[in-house]
């Protein structure tokens, strides 16, 4: 999935993708329907730290729980935690993003993804939050 | 309502990131701080820094006046076309603001000011003005571009009149020139060649979008400040304030002490510090791992077990340095300290080098490995 920086003149917008879910801190979360969710972080979320530079993840095999600082990105400006979404396992992490941080800027919701968990309860997705209640806190945000 | 240059427009319709700084909308990036910044390290870019104030300074007893003032000595930018950078201090010795100084012609000199202390330097400027035979203009009609990198003075060049133009290309470093209103100084503040161009507003705007169109990046603050960064320059607030005389920030190169007659503020005040010791001092730090220092992070000497609160060194200025791919820091710490310190990073002690600045000058890393 490649998606673009999308702006028009004056305001910049930024790409809520309507088949994810995602969190009031900034991260998506794509459930493939059978146990294992990939989390990264939004194009809203990007583009507030601007430039990345250095990605710090977990290691593969970590246990987490929802609402766990388990990852840290840090941009030019600022470093940032980002949580765990759900209970879990570590599964897989995108060890891309060591040298090529700027992954996460370029794509942030396809090359630049940050892990994968293997969710001990897949109930818990249906929490989440949908696209269109995750637009109004950006939109709240931006005011 | 924040306050707009004349550029906004402009950098709107780049789809710049617009920030408030010191009471001004200003674009803080157009997309990319770290593509901005290898833009002026590799070829050109320029910036609207119209926010800070640009004052002209007339009147037969002009010079005398900026030899009082200033730290530096303007004696020693007599000859007409000559710039000079320079503290202005309070009378404890502390840094009210620090400024280049332009000697356009004759009795006429035009400073450059920070934006965020344009009010107080003013008063300041005022109060030491009164037995002066000067006149002080706050030239609020005028923008500034500076177009810095390899390229920038050849593609400023171009969209200048084809006098002032050619005067422009003879200067030398620390060199300006003026025609009317207008002047240009061949400084900058990014470790690269460049100009710092001043013009009439409405010129302003028709010279950015020349500039623009033969190629040259707008650059944001963001990218500004990891610049200067670089180049080891000092950001007034953060390295440099009040409190604390250039001896203490890495700037008594800029204090001039010779002749001794001359009696400039602060004097007294330096001078009881020079006798005594200077107990702190700048230093540059290139951290050795991953992460990235930023301004107030803890510093201690290495192998040492104090706790962050009880560290005796602190980051004035941290970022990630693009031409190193590492991050790099302005430290002020106890003036014995060599070589080996750690820093406090997210709760974790990191090993750092201090290092002199500055680590960037003319796109080269003056680190090393």
């Amino acid at each position: 999935m490649r998606i673009a920086r999308i702006s028009c003149k004056g305001s910049p917008m930024s790409e809520i993708p309507k088949d994810l879910s995602y969190t009031k801190t900034h991260e998506w979360i794509d459930y493939d329907g059978d146990g294992t969710c990939t989390v990264g972080i939004t194009d809203y979320a990007q583009s507030s730290l601007g430039d990345l530079v250095f990605v710090e993840l977990p290691e593969t095999g970590t246990k987490v729980g929802a609402g766990d600082a388990v990852a840290v990105v840090e941009s030019v400006k600022a470093a940032s935690d980002i949580y765990a979404p759900l209970d879990g396992e570590i599964a897989e992490i995108n060890e891309q993003l060591e040298d090529s941080p700027e992954l996460v800027n370029e794509d942030p919701f396809g090359e630049g993804w940050l892990f994968k968990i293997n969710v001990s309860d897949p109930d818990a997705v249906e929490n989440l939050l949908d696209a269109d209640t995750y637009e109004g806190i950006v939109e709240d945000e931006e005011d | 309502m924040a306050k707009r240059t004349p550029l906004y427009d402009a950098h709107v319709a780049d789809d710049a990131k617009l920030v408030d700084f010191a009471g001004w909308d200003m674009p803080i990036d157009y997309g990319s701080q770290i593509a901005e910044h290898k833009a002026v390290r590799e070829s050109a870019g320029m910036f609207d820094v119209s926010h800070m104030a640009v004052v002209d300074i007339t009147g037969s007893e002009s010079r005398a006046f900026l030899r009082r003032l200033l730290a530096n000595d303007v004696a020693k930018i007599d000859e007409d076309g000559r710039a000079l950078y320079t503290c202005m201090l309070n009378t404890r010795g502390g840094v009210i603001d620090d400024l280049i100084v332009y000697h356009l012609a004759g009795e006429h000199y035009r400073i450059v000011v920070n934006a965020a202390t344009t009010e107080k330097d003013l008063a300041w400027l005022d109060s030491q003005a009164r037995d002066f035979q000067v006149d002080i203009q706050h030239r609020q009609d005028l923008a500034i571009i500076a177009v810095q990198g390899p390229r920038g003075r050849d593609l400023a060049a171009s969209v200048l009149d084809e006098d002032f133009a050619a005067a422009a290309m003879q200067l030398k470093p620390f060199r300006c020139a003026s025609d009317g209103d207008r002047s240009v100084g061949r400084t900058g503040y990014t470790g690269e060649d460049g100009f710092e161009l001043v013009l009439p507003a409405d010129e302003a705007v028709s010279a950015w979008k020349k500039l623009r169109d033969t190629g040259v990046a707008p650059v944001g603050l963001g990218a500004r400040d990891t610049l200067r960064l670089e180049a080891g320059l000092n950001l007034y607030g953060q390295d440099m304030d009040e409190d604390r005389t250039p001896l203490e920030s890495g700037l008594a190169w800029t204090v001039a002490f010779k002749p001794a007659e001359r009696e400039f503020v602060g004097r007294d005040a330096l001078e009881h510090m020079r006798e005594q010791g200077v107990g702190e001092k700048l230093v540059g730090l290139v951290l050795e791992g991953r992460g990235v220092m930023r301004s107030h992070s803890a510093v201690r000497a290495a192998d040492s077990s104090v706790e962050e609160k009880q560290a005796e060194g602190e980051v004035t200025s941290g970022s990630y340095a693009p031409t190193l791919s590492r991050s790099i820091a302005l430290a002020r710490v106890p003036a014995d300290w060599q070589a080996r310190v750690e820093v406090c990073l997210r709760g974790k002690w990191q090993p750092a080098r201090i290092v002199a600045y500055p680590f960037v000058r003319n796109g080269k890393s003056r680190i090393d490995d």
